[in-house]
């Protein structure tokens, strides 16, 4: 079965960059949806199924952890794995975002294969796109 | 925690997070050139410059790329793997993520030493003739980098904030001048 993603980003490079990745990557993937910040991607959660969220941490309007949260707190949505991909590095942030329930978390810069392994651990798929 | 960071430090950082965000983002090598400092802008600029704001608990910053157009499209092609022989939004936006990714894991070794430090959403600026001033008169700290013909520069700024201002800022204002 294919995979519908949400690449949430404010950054359209970072968008066109994910996406180039995972349609490279040897995974069954489906539609990719983008969003630029929080309310757009709970926008397009509401519209469409989506399997798996990558999203940025820092965003205008609603970041990737008020995104993270609102889909934690939401019965249709919780389950969704949401993998926070972000220069924030800082320890804080990097525990705040598992306590909330991050299913996984990618620093940039980051290669295609980092990108890859974490969606491969989650999906099964072989990695080597 | 140290509340001071010296210039040969700064310079250490700013080469390790260009470095690292170059070689794997874009598959770019780069020389280093010799680092000076600032107090003056250079007038009359042309090309592309972007700016992010730090800030932390008694300090606050900005971080800023800036290159000429024709090194921009240069580093947004290899960013983007398309070819770009104009500034366009495409470029802008390389740019802008470009100096979010630099300054940002370079935000990440300052914590270590500063603490806890926000930062601000890139702003991005192209054109010609152009000059950039802060509003407070202030020194940068400027490390050229060498992409092959591309020149690439990093220019940081830190100050204490007075120790009873109130406020908190998310990056030092900018005036910017633009004439034909």
């Amino acid at each position: 079965m294919p995979f519908d993603l949400l690449i949430v980003d404010d950054s359209a490079a970072i968008r066109k960059i994910l996406q180039r990745v995972l349609l490279k990557a040897e995974m069954p993937i489906g539609n990719i949806h983008e969003a630029g910040d929080g309310v757009e991607a709970l926008a397009v959660l509401k519209a469409n199924k989506i399997n798996f969220v990558l999203s940025d941490i820092n965003m205008p309007n609603m970041d990737g952890l008020q995104l993270l949260s609102r889909i934690r707190a939401n019965d249709e949505w919780k389950s969704i794995p949401v993998i926070l991909i972000t220069t924030e590095g800082s320890q804080t942030k990097v525990l705040e975002a598992a306590h909330m329930g991050a299913t996984g978390y990618v620093r940039k810069p980051f290669t295609p294969e980092q990108i890859n392994n974490v969606l491969a651990g989650l999906t099964g798929a072989n990695a080597n796109g | 925690m140290e509340e001071i960071i010296d210039t040969a430090t700064i310079v250490m950082m700013v080469r390790h997070a260009t470095r690292e965000v170059l070689s794997t983002m874009l598959d770019l090598e780069t020389d280093s050139a010799e680092p000076y400092a600032e107090s003056i802008p250079p007038p009359n600029s042309e090309g592309v410059v972007s700016f992010v704001g730090l800030t932390g608990e008694r300090w606050a910053g900005t971080g800023c790329l800036r290159s000429s157009s024709v090194s921009a499209c240069h580093l947004a092609s290899r960013f983007l793997m398309a070819e770009y022989d104009s500034v366009n939004d495409d470029v802008l936006d390389a740019f802008a993520e470009l100096t979010n990714m630099i300054i940002g894991n370079l935000k990440n070794d300052i914590e270590q030493r500063l603490g806890p430090t926000g930062l601000s959403i890139p702003t991005v600026i192209h054109g010609k003739n152009f000059s950039t001033r802060s509003l407070k008169r202030e020194e940068w700290i400027v490390v050229p980098f060498h992409c092959g013909t591309d020149l690439l520069e990093i220019r940081m700024c830190l100050q204490q904030r007075e120790s009873n201002t109130p406020i908190v800022r998310y990056g030092e204002r900018q005036e910017f001048i633009l004439s034909a």
